[in-house]
């Protein structure tokens, strides 16, 4: 089995360069969108950004979930979990349903709106790059460690350190840790995680566990009501004819 | 011959070059141009109406079906074909409507080949293809009818029951499933709306509201063409509607207040008033009406009530799938006009269809007086 990869944002150690942002333009060969990338959001053409909150700089990029809500709606499975972590997307499958953008409890799948062959779009954790071993473009090119790669359970060992090391510094959460279900991409912040605009109201199990409650009840209503209806159907046709022929009677002793 | 020209048909005309336009929007400008969908709000109006309130208008056809050909209710025999044509039509409006909602609609058979039994909308795809397959086959002996093909009307007739069968388990199915599809988002919904048990209330609300579509159809194909359904079945159609939706309410009820969930009702907000006014129109005042034996028979109170029904369930399908919804950014949405005419597209190519058919194949098998289908009716045409 491989190990799980992952990456650890620190938003303790950001600086708010953007090297991240370029980077990863770079990486996956994306047109620029905004020459002041503090001011560029998530979008078709931009998979990160670098987002200033008061004195805390934040990153967004997609969580790459444990169990991803993306993979488990998708009709066609057009997102894959990689067994390294990565969601994946082939755009060649998808029919552009769009449940993927409405179910993400991180929202961060983006559309091609004004395309005639619309595609989604999302970070992709360098899904090439890892593979061959390397770590993502973004936690190469940042200068101060706050973005890094490696395997989850290592990082979430850091991540614990960290907390317990500098235990001023930090909100007491790592997070990604567990939410609906845990991510592959974890977070540290000084500060409670929605003043930086992450969901802070998610359950701790994964969110496609909600609609399998639901999906796991189908061969029951097939079965049940199957029989049910075949059932009836026998019942009632009995009970008309046995009326039909009393009615039959009656005429004939009269 | 020349079409007479009337309002009705002027404004349908009207409606269709609009569509027309939005539809070539769609096709060269792509989803931006035509809709005012966005990154926070990626489903809209065609998913809202053109498939949650299509479908679920369409569940008249599996629910009279069940009743004549699985019940044996005989009396009701009348009502089968129309509901069945309903249906049958609402599905490929459905089908047709969803072509403009994919990004990518020439891809839609993909979920033929690529399958995903995890997700809902891969259910959800699999029993609209089916069932759509079943209303073809149980309308197929009206058509063998008309041209008196009697040996394959014959063998039809035998596989019938299964047919039927099979189409009311895939209805049960799909008309719930479309509630499951918003199981996934309970941070995103207004707890109002969501609820582990939507698909039960997708389900009872469709029968509901779709009994009084096939009240709604009787009542516009009897001003059409003279013909129609004998008053008194429709009556208790009505009845059976209403009892049918208040029950799905006394169950809500139950669940709003073991969730604790009820409070959320007693502080007036959009929401609240928005919930409010889904009930009021689609259940209370019809059921007050209706359960009442003198209005249930006078059939311009059971047609007026039959719209609000039908306007209290689009409500409640606007409501599930667009108005509880507030991704984190505080974006709203409200349909583009484009949107809008195309959905107003399908209502009249639909209306079209089914006046064409039931014109020229004995859809409806009874004469009806038509003293008291006279004007003055027009306020109902409006509602949809
Ligand atoms: S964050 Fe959203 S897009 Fe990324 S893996 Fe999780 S569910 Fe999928
Ligand atoms: S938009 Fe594409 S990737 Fe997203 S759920 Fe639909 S088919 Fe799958
Ligand atoms: S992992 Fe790769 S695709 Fe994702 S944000 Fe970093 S550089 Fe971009």
């Amino acid at each position: 089995m491989l190990k799980q990869k992952a990456i650890l944002f620190d938003a303790t150690l950001c600086v708010g360069c953007g090297e991240c942002y370029s980077a990863c333009k770079e990486a996956n060969h994306l047109p620029e969108t905004n020459s002041d990338f503090l001011k560029d959001h998530l979008g078709a053409n931009t998979y990160t950004v670098v987002e200033q909150y008061e004195d805390v700089y934040s990153r967004k990029l997609c969580m790459h979930c444990v169990d991803p809500t993306c993979v488990s709606v998708c009709p066609v499975a057009a997102f894959t979990k990689t067994e390294l972590g990565a969601v994946i997307y082939d755009e060649d499958k998808c029919l552009g349903c769009r449940y993927c953008m409405q179910a993400c409890p991180h929202h961060i799948p983006r559309y091609e709106w004004s395309k005639v062959n619309p595609r989604v779009r999302k970070c992709i954790m360098c899904y090439d790059r890892i593979k061959n071993g390397d770590q993502t473009a973004c936690a190469e090119a940042c200068p101060a460690e706050a973005t890094i790669f490696g395997d989850r359970d290592e990082l979430i060992e850091i991540a614990k350190q960290r907390l317990a090391e500098n235990p001023d510094n930090y909100y007491q959460h790592i997070y990604g840790l567990e939410e609906a279900g845990g991510t592959n991409v974890l977070v540290l912040s000084p500060v409670p995680f929605d003043k930086l605009g992450f969901a802070t109201n998610l359950p701790k199990e994964p969110l496609p566990t909600y609609t399998a409650k639901a999906l796991e009840k189908i061969p029951g209503v097939v079965a049940g009501g199957g029989a049910f209806l075949a059932a009836m159907y026998w019942l009632t046709k009995r009970k008309n004819k046995i009326a039909e022929e009393e009615k039959q009677s009656n005429i004939t002793k009269e | 011959m020349i079409p007479k020209i009337t309002f009705w048909r002027v404004v349908a005309v009207i409606i269709v070059i609009a569509g027309l336009y939005s539809t070539y929007l769609r096709l060269f400008g792509g989803l931006s141009a035509s809709t005012n969908l966005s990154d926070d709000f990626p489903w809209g109006l065609w998913i809202g109406f053109d498939i949650l309130v299509g479908v679920g208008l369409a569940a008249g056809g599996f629910s009279i079906c069940a009743i004549v050909h699985i019940f044996n209710i005989e009396k009701y025999k009348p009502l089968a074909r129309p509901a069945i044509l309903t249906a049958f039509l609402g599905y490929l409006l459905v089908i047709f409507g969803l072509m403009y909602d994919l990004g990518k609609p020439y891809n839609i058979w993909h979920a033929i080949i690529y399958w995903n039994p995890r997700s809902v909308m891969f259910e959800v795809a699999w029993c609209v293809m089916l069932y759509t397959s079943v209303l073809f086959l149980e309308f197929i002996p009206v058509v063998l009818e008309k041209y008196k093909l009697h040996k394959l009307l014959k063998f039809m007739k035998k596989v019938g029951i299964p047919i039927m069968i099979v189409g009311v388990i895939l209805s049960t199915l799909h008309q719930s499933s479309l509630g499951s599809l918003f199981l996934i988002i309970p941070q995103k919904m207004s707890q109002i709306w969501y609820s582990p048990l939507l698909p039960v209330y997708f389900y009872i609300s469709a029968i509901g509201a779709g009994l009084s579509m096939v009240i709604f159809e009787a009542y516009l194909s009897a001003r059409a063409f003279n013909k129609g359904i004998e008053a008194d079945l429709l009556s208790r159609v009505g009845l059976i509607s209403v009892i049918v939706l208040m029950i799905g309410f006394v169950i809500k009820l139950i669940d709003l207040i073991v969730s604790g969930n009820i409070n959320l009702l007693l502080t007036i907000n959009n929401y609240s008033l928005l919930y409010y006014l889904e009930v009021l129109i689609g259940i209370f005042i019809p059921f007050g009406l209706l359960i009442q034996k003198s209005f249930r028979e006078n059939r311009r109170w059971l047609y007026a009530s039959a719209v609000m029904i039908i306007s209290g369930f689009l409500l409640n399908r606007l409501n599930v799938s667009i108005s509880s919804i507030s991704p984190e950014t505080g974006v709203s949405y409200f349909p583009s006009i484009n949107e809008i005419s195309v959905t107003l597209m399908l209502i009249v190519l639909g209306m079209w269809a089914f006046k064409l058919i039931a014109k020229n194949f004995p859809v409806f098998t009874e004469e009806i007086h038509h003293e008291e289908f006279e004007a003055k009716l027009n306020e109902t045409t409006i509602a949809n």
